[in-house]
């Protein structure tokens, strides 16, 4: 494995029947979100049914993992021990317009204590824990498209 | 009066609690402070606790009524009620609750109670400990979004971004819970002054959230006991009625990962106008206000989005002379609330907003006729309730 944004030891992202292929899609470098196939729009986190036509034939559609910060914060106080000596680190909530304005939350990579811009541009950065067991992708944001 | 309003049909009778301890310190389990302040709160109504024939709570309180009621050896169990889900949001609904079930006949006298012993039980401000996460926390948790401040900080950075909310305005609102637990005995903050040059020293849990901007963690219990509106004189206390209360969210709320259409809230958009529709009032005639601070940011929030200032005069509004009792123009917090008198799930709140119609409160608001409460901003469901005095029937 690379050097993760985070020091290791969070919880692991374990899928389940309703968002398996949203991590199986981001293993592969791949940006999947939830879209109803009825109505084609596209809807974040993961439902059982669309929320707007209550269609429950639900599909996974690529998209380029490009956004906006819509917002975003700055952690100082650790709260799990395997953050104890992280220092602060960036979760930004980013708005993909292209996508019916869903909204992923992940972590902006670079300086920690980078200004932090709502409304800047930001482009996926995929990363891999591929010793974990089993391996998974977290879906991180860097400035610029 | 509306045949479906709670106005004016209960009234709160009696107060208890226990004392207030430090986070884990209670020498007493969690089911034993349940008792004391229901018992309290009995001694304070002047009635024997095999009276109350119900019992309202919510955020999953873990004192069953069942075992509350053979403990204290209630004739009969009537109603017991919880409110689902939202955390402290729930307690201003738990005391609606209470009020419907008397309106409507579904039992004659309630408590509204919670009961806290973190030691016993696990901490609301740590992390999940686990190996892996599913469900909608796979998609924030291993980014390091883990606690309650991280859920709400991010609701509350965009709506500083889009009103220019300055900095001063949250501190404003930690130094007025500060200077009235000064005035409050039982205060886990009493003796403990904040001036404005600790807070701006303080650090940081989250930007832009200092520490003075965090609720404390305590262990203890309070309790309220209600009856109906015409049982409510032949009690020791100043009449005290429940003119309104509300709870719920707005459209998609609830919508997973931090989609909520309408996302830089406090939650209370939808319920303010049915509360104030309800109790036949507006922001104008609060005399005295509690306001849930699980964050500083939620209660600027909470107090915009019912009405008492606009989003574009928060750093106006939002300054100390004007949140101090007794004579501010909008005293808050009134304890010192969350903050610095003790965090008994926003309930304490409640009992404040009581003492305020009973002119009791250590921060008394003269002649203070109507008292509101907001609970638990930016969780779903939300809830407030107004309380008033016999001048206000």
């Amino acid at each position: 494995m690379n050097a993760s944004y985070l020091h290791p030891g969070l919880p692991a992202p374990a899928p389940t029947d309703l968002d398996r292929a949203y991590w199986d899609g981001l293993r592969g470098e791949r940006l999947l979100i939830q879209r109803c196939m009825r109505c084609a729009r596209f809807q974040w986190g993961p439902e059982w049914i669309c929320h707007r036509c209550l269609n429950f034939d639900l599909d996974y559609v690529e998209v380029e993992p490009r956004g906006t910060i819509y917002s975003h914060q700055r952690v100082w106080h650790p709260v799990h021990p395997a953050l104890k000596a992280q220092g602060p680190y960036v979760i930004v909530l980013v708005e993909l317009r292209h996508a019916d304005n869903v909204r992923l939350v992940g972590n902006l990579v670079g300086d920690p204590q980078q200004e932090l811009v709502i409304g800047a541009e930001v482009s996926g950065v995929f990363e891999h824990h591929k010793s974990a067991e089993p391996a998974y992708t977290l879906l991180h944001w860097r400035y610029g498209h | 009066m509306t045949p479906h309003s709670l106005r004016a049909r209960t009234a709160v009778v009696g107060l208890g609690e226990t004392t207030y301890y430090k986070r884990g310190q209670s020498p007493h389990a969690e089911f034993k402070l349940a008792l004391e302040a229901i018992v309290n709160a009995c001694a304070d109504a002047n009635i024997h606790p095999r009276e109350i024939d119900g019992f309202a709570s919510f955020s999953n309180d873990r004192s069953d009524p069942s075992q509350l009621a053979a403990a204290l050896g209630c004739r009969e169990l009537r109603f017991a009620n919880m409110q689902w889900g939202g955390g402290g949001g729930g307690g201003s609904a738990a005391i609606g609750n209470a009020a419907a079930a008397i309106a409507c006949g579904m039992a004659e006298c309630v408590v509204v109670f919670r009961a806290l012993a973190q030691g016993q039980y696990g901490r609301f401000g740590q992390g999940a400990e686990t190996d892996t996460v599913s469900g909608n926390l796979a998609h924030t948790v291993p980014y390091g979004l883990l606690s309650p401040a991280h859920m709400f900080v991010m609701k509350y950075r965009r709506f500083m971004h889009e009103h220019g909310v300055q900095q001063a305005a949250l501190r404003a609102i930690a130094l007025a819970s500060y200077a009235h637990a000064q005035t409050n005995p039982r205060a886990v903050m009493y003796g403990r002054p904040l001036d404005a040059d600790a807070y701006d020293a303080s650090r940081w849990i989250v930007e832009p959230w200092h520490l003075y901007d965090c609720c404390l963690e305590n262990d203890g219990a309070a309790a309220l006991v209600l009856v109906s509106a015409e049982r409510a004189r032949d009690f020791p206390h100043p009449s005290c009625y429940v003119l309104a209360a509300a709870a719920g969210s707005q459209y998609r709320a609830g919508a997973p990962v931090h989609n909520t259409p309408d996302y830089a809230t406090s939650s209370f958009k939808t319920l303010a106008p049915r509360l104030y529709d309800m109790a036949r009032l507006g922001p104008a005639d609060i005399d005295v206000l509690q306001s849930y601070e699980n964050f500083t940011g939620g209660v600027l929030m909470s107090i915009v989005e019912h009405g008492f200032c606009k989003p574009h005069e928060v750093n106006d509004f939002f300054v100390l002379d004007n949140l101090l009792a007794p004579d501010g123009q909008l005293p808050l917090n009134t304890s010192g609330g969350n903050l610095a008198e003790c965090y008994m799930h926003g309930l304490g709140l409640n009992l404040e907003a009581v003492r305020q119609i009973r002119q009791t409160s250590t921060a008394q608001v003269p002649r203070a006729e109507v008292s509101m409460v907001i609970s638990g901003p930016m969780v779903t469901p939300v809830s407030s309730c107004i309380f008033g005095g016999e001048a206000t029937l």
